[in-house]
């Protein structure tokens, strides 16, 4: 716990990025303009995508068909439970959806898991390793609105090329202008459509950022308890657990799911 | 809240690590998988196709046993039979043999008492001729009465 700032100081100096951005973008020295990048969210997200899936990557060059290693068979598990999933949902073909899929799941769970390390683990060891003790630094990027939203756009913008590939420029228009009321209700159709599209990449972000943030929220809460804590923050830590998974399934369910509504005819 | 460029940066990001995923993680773990799958399919087929035709052996090899004793006991059945064959031979052969030597005995036999009778009569007739010289010493004449003797011989 940080000396100085008191509670709501501790709560605050927890809950900021690392920002950095051109001197003309702040303002009263915060950094608060579009062109600024949470320099954490960026690394900690970065850094752990490339350790898991350079790993992956690396066991999956070495797979064989024959007794698989305990690394391949950890991964093959993992991969498999998410090819699972796609093929019972996702009845188009695409080579696509299953590498999305599990990138969304494998990279949703490590980075979620950042939550399981004690709050104040990182933080405090990386601030007395560059000697700057008002060091701000979140280590767990999916409570960051930026990273959920990037991925949820991401996943938009791919349902919506993929519904385009898949049914032709012109039926994927007739279905947003035509269904469900017809061609003569044009304007009140598309509206409807334009309104179901914007909530599925908002919904999905916001669960995923509002289920790990309000889980930060309450390891920093804990966090204050001093010795209290101890007994709090196992079991919260266990449940978390189950929610670091679920989350990062659902995430992977949802794109699934809507990859297979582009796909499909409604 | 703020939504800044680090959207960008995590599109980013997002994107290479989907691209990865896609290029070198799914299609290797995909095709090792595939190719475990098929291997498993055919080494249980093979067991299968082990198993029938194990057991099509045993009951090749069942039909041969059976096959070999029915044929075993015909052998048998045949062997007895030449065997009491053999035997009615063999006693209708020593009952010829055995006929031909009693009838050859018979003969025999025959031939030797024939052969007594003619020694006997050559003696008869001497021992008659004897007696009566004995008895008629002088006035029988042995040359007279050789005729009458010869017809004696023949007699007896």
């Amino acid at each position: 716990m940080s000396a100085e700032g008191g509670t709501a100081g501790y709560i605050q100096h927890h809950l900021t990025n690392l920002a950095v951005c051109a001197d003309s973008a702040k303002v009263d020295g915060v950094c608060q303009g579009f062109w600024t990048f949470h320099l954490d969210t960026l690394l900690v997200s970065g850094i752990l995508g490339l350790v898991v899936f350079g790993l992956m990557a690396m066991l999956a060059s070495k797979a064989t068909a024959g007794i698989p290693s305990g690394g391949q068979n950890f991964v093959e598990m993992v991969v498999g439970l998410v090819d699972q999933q796609v093929r019972d949902t996702f009845h188009g073909r695409s080579a696509l959806v299953t590498p999305l899929a599990i990138t969304i799941f494998v990279w949703v769970f490590v980075m979620n898991a950042m939550d399981l390390i004690p709050v104040d683990f990182l933080p405090v060891a990386l601030q007395a390793a560059t000697g700057n003790h008002h060091l701000p630094f979140k280590f767990v990027p999916t409570t960051d609105p930026n990273l959920t939203f990037a991925m949820s756009l991401t996943v938009f913008v791919i349902s919506i090329a993929m519904g385009l590939k898949v049914k032709g420029f012109g039926h994927f228009m007739h279905e947003v202008f035509a269904v469900p009321f017809g061609i003569k209700l044009a304007p009140i159709n598309f509206l409807f459509r334009v309104v179901e599209e914007i909530a599925r990449p908002i919904s999905l972000s916001l669960r995923l950022f509002g289920n790990m943030y309000a889980g930060e929220m309450v390891f920093i809460l804990i966090a204050l308890l001093g010795l209290y804590q101890l007994p709090l923050a196992l079991p919260w830590e266990l449940f978390h657990i189950l929610i670091i998974t679920l989350q990062a399934f659902v995430f992977m369910m949802l794109t699934i799911v809507y990859m297979s509504m582009a796909a499909e005819s409604h | 809240m703020n939504i800044n460029a680090t959207l960008i940066g995590q599109a980013i990001w997002f994107g290479l690590f989907i691209w990865i995923t896609m290029k070198y993680v799914w299609p290797p773990l995909q095709k090792a998988m595939a190719d475990r799958q098929a291997q498993i399919a055919e080494g249980l087929a093979a067991a299968e196709r082990g198993k029938h035709e194990q057991e099509l052996a045993a009951k090749r090899s069942a039909d041969a046993l059976r096959e070999a004793k029915e044929k075993s006991a015909e052998f048998v059945a045949q062997a007895e039979k030449r065997a009491q064959q053999i035997v009615e031979e063999a006693k209708g052969n020593a009952k010829v043999e055995a006929d031909k030597i009693v009838a050859g005995a018979k003969a025999e036999i025959e031939q030797e008492v024939e052969r007594a009778k003619q020694q006997l009569r050559e003696r008869v007739a001497e021992l008659a001729v004897a007696g009566a010289e004995k008895i008629l010493r002088k006035e029988i004449n042995a040359s007279v009465h050789a005729e009458m003797l010869g017809a004696l011989k023949q007699d007896l």
